[in-house]
């Protein structure tokens, strides 16, 4: 399998033509990422590794003005590939906000109203500490020494962030997908902290088949003579390809076979036959190399590995003793979960496994499964059911809180 | 069917027991529920609709509520009342309530559209301490009229779609309702049935007189002392 459009290519690997790697300088230069906060070795990160991570830093983006209450504030969690610019441009695509579509100003999350802050995950890429930092016991990248990042790491360091912020409690905890899996541990690890929570597209579990299709990622990146064993930044090599290759499986995952039907069909990329070779002859073929190649452009690779095993060890009710309701025990928290009808990744029954558990709990919980044919990347997307209900949600619990 | 008692168990004028003034627009039959439900009482409303009961009883006994509707269009506007509403139905979403897990739990005007009538009552009973249940009666004169003088299913205010069309599967008169509550062990602690413009009935009563002038019954019920008979209560 190539990702180069040019049947002549496939020849080629990118090992025989190294890129130059990001320098880790330049992955963590504040100028492009947004704003960094620093800890120290005397403020580690304990991790579910057994492992006391420091020094770390954490890259954030921040929209709107915090109120002299400090009670306005709003956390998004981004999704396994997202990042912290969630409303503005993104240093290496040049794209909008991911998330424009929901917040800003006038929007459900209203920037003239509330003080909104995302932080890239510890593990990821985009600022915050991950495999491709510097290990400063060896003064090269960590690679796959970097330790294993859970869900929960990477609530218990976005905290240790609004501790320096100085927000002591959250108005409203949101994400969908991985983020949505952090707006779970956000209300099962900090209640007090948590006015309101929307988590959105997720579940409390990663599935079997999800597990499934991660491992397919990871064993494409890890089959890359490039990714060198995770040392690819020492070798000066980059796993373009199987990273790429990751990339387009997890990519099918996110859409539904109505929207792929109605985006491409069977339609051909140049002329009407087929050219009876391997060349990129459908349509989504193409599409789906595109998706590979612009993802190689802005995502690290070990990275990838690394959170998509937090995803797949996530299970909260399994840190519970097996009963969900119970990481939701006497909660205060007010939740709203919301699915879409074609998500086959987080399919609408894990939403309500866990308003069935939020529900054993008595919390206060509104579900809503909204009609859409985009599949599990909806919640990034125009939805104006979605944008609807959550308006409604985040306006009643505004009054609710006062603001 | 076990012998029913000639008249209902507690006479019960719903209306007098509404404090003047306090109508305010609201549906009388609300009102009816309203009188029904102690203030700051846990209340689960089953099919909630767009959240009006909910958000009276919120706003006038300050309830602490929750809701269940089918459409997403009556959760959205749930949402925007600031109610805590999930989408689901009444026969799929009520086994994962823990027992007791509310003080009241009320279902208007939906156990007749539900699959399985039985099952969705002994789980209201073992939810809520006390059920407050309305249902259109099938017993009513005009029901029996279009059925009896014109030979046809009947189409009244209260069941307005044509029987090919209906939501409404499983109805039942008001004493086929107090039959159902003494199979599964519901104590009737309160009842009454609501005319055509939904204004309760102020005399007690035989049941087969409000069985023949109730266009609908309103029942509080709670359960049995000791167990609900073959219920699924969960232990």
């Amino acid at each position: 399998m190539t990702l180069s459009l040019d049947p002549a290519a496939q020849s080629r690997t990118e090992s025989a033509v190294p890129v130059p790697p990001p320098t880790v300088a330049e992955a963590e230069a504040p100028s492009t990422q947004g704003q960094i906060v620093q800890f120290g070795p005397d403020e580690p990160l304990a991790m579910d590794a057994g492992v006391l991570l420091a020094p770390f830093q954490i890259a954030y983006q921040t929209a709107g003005t915090l109120n002299a209450d400090r009670s306005n504030a709003v956390l998004i969690c981004h999704a396994l590939t997202g990042d912290q610019h969630f409303a503005h441009t993104h240093p290496v695509t040049g794209k909008r906000g991911w998330w424009e579509t929901l917040v800003g100003p006038g929007k459900p999350i209203d920037t003239n109203r509330y003080f909104v802050v995302c932080s890239n995950v510890v593990g990821s890429c985009m600022g915050s500490t991950g495999p491709a930092s510097t290990d400063p016991a060896t003064g090269r990248a960590y690679g796959l020494d970097f330790p294993l990042v859970t869900i929960r790491d990477m609530v218990r360091a976005q905290a240790m962030l609004l501790d320096r912020l100085g927000i002591r409690d959250l108005f409203l905890c949101i994400g969908g997908s991985m983020g949505g899996m952090q707006v779970l541990q956000w209300a099962a690890l900090y209640p007090e902290r948590v006015f309101a929570a929307m988590p959105i597209a997720t579940g409390a579990r990663h599935s079997a088949q999800n597990i499934a299709f991660h491992e397919v990622g990871r064993q494409a990146i890890m089959a890359d003579p490039a990714w060198a064993e995770g040392r690819y930044l020492e070798a000066g090599t980059r796993p373009a390809k199987g990273l790429g290759v990751a990339r387009m499986g997890a990519h099918i995952t996110y859409l539904s076979e109505p929207a792929l039907h109605r985006k491409f069909g069977r339609r051909f990329q140049d002329g009407s036959a087929p050219t009876f070779s391997f060349n990129a002859d459908f349509q989504i073929e193409s599409y789906l190399r595109h998706q590979g190649l612009s993802f190689v452009e802005r995502f690290d690779a070990n990275a990838y590995l690394y959170l998509t095993r937090a995803m797949d060890y996530f299970d909260l009710a399994a840190d519970h003793g097996g009963v969900l309701a119970k990481a939701f025990k006497d909660t205060k928290t007010r939740f709203c979960v919301m699915s879409f009808t074609s998500d086959w990744l987080f399919p609408t029954a894990d939403s309500r496994a866990i308003v069935h558990a939020l529900n054993a709990a008595s919390a206060a919980v509104a579900f809503v499964e909204i009609e859409s044919d985009k599949g599990h990347d909806a919640f990034l997307l125009d939805e104006p059911v979605m944008f609807a209900a959550a308006h409604g949600f985040i306006d009643a619990a505004a009054r609710a809180r006062g603001l | 069917m076990k012998q029913l008692r000639d008249t209902p168990p507690a006479p019960w004028d719903a209306a007098a027991s509404l404090p003047q003034g306090e109508r305010d627009g609201a549906r009388i039959d609300h009102l009816v529920v309203l009188g029904l439900v102690p203030p700051g009482a846990r209340v689960l409303d089953i099919g909630c609709g767009d959240g009006t009961l909910l958000a009276l009883l919120r706003d006038r006994r300050g309830i602490d509520g929750r809701g269940i509707e089918l459409s997403r269009h009556g959760v959205n506007a749930c949402l925007a009342r600031g109610l805590p509403v999930i989408q689901g139905d009444a026969d799929t979403d009520l086994a994962n309530y823990p027992d007791d897990a509310f003080d009241v739990v009320i279902l208007s005007q939906t156990i007749q559209a539900t699959r399985n009538p039985r099952i969705v009552l002994e789980h209201l009973l073992r939810i809520g301490r006390q059920v407050v249940i309305s249902f259109p009666n099938f017993g009513h004169w005009r029901v029996r009229a279009e059925l009896g003088f014109r030979g046809r299913m009947p189409v009244t205010p209260l069941m307005p779609e044509e029987w090919y069309e209906t939501q409404n599967i499983h109805h039942c008169t008001i004493r086929d309702f107090v039959g159902l509550c003494r199979t599964v062990g519901a104590r009737i602690e309160k009842a009454t049935a609501l005319d055509a413009r939904g204004r309760p009935m102020r005399f007690a009563m035989p049941w087969w007189v409000w069985n023949l002038l109730g266009a609908q019954g309103v029942f509080l019920l709670s359960q049995e002392a000791g167990e609900v008979f073959g219920g699924p209560r969960q232990v």
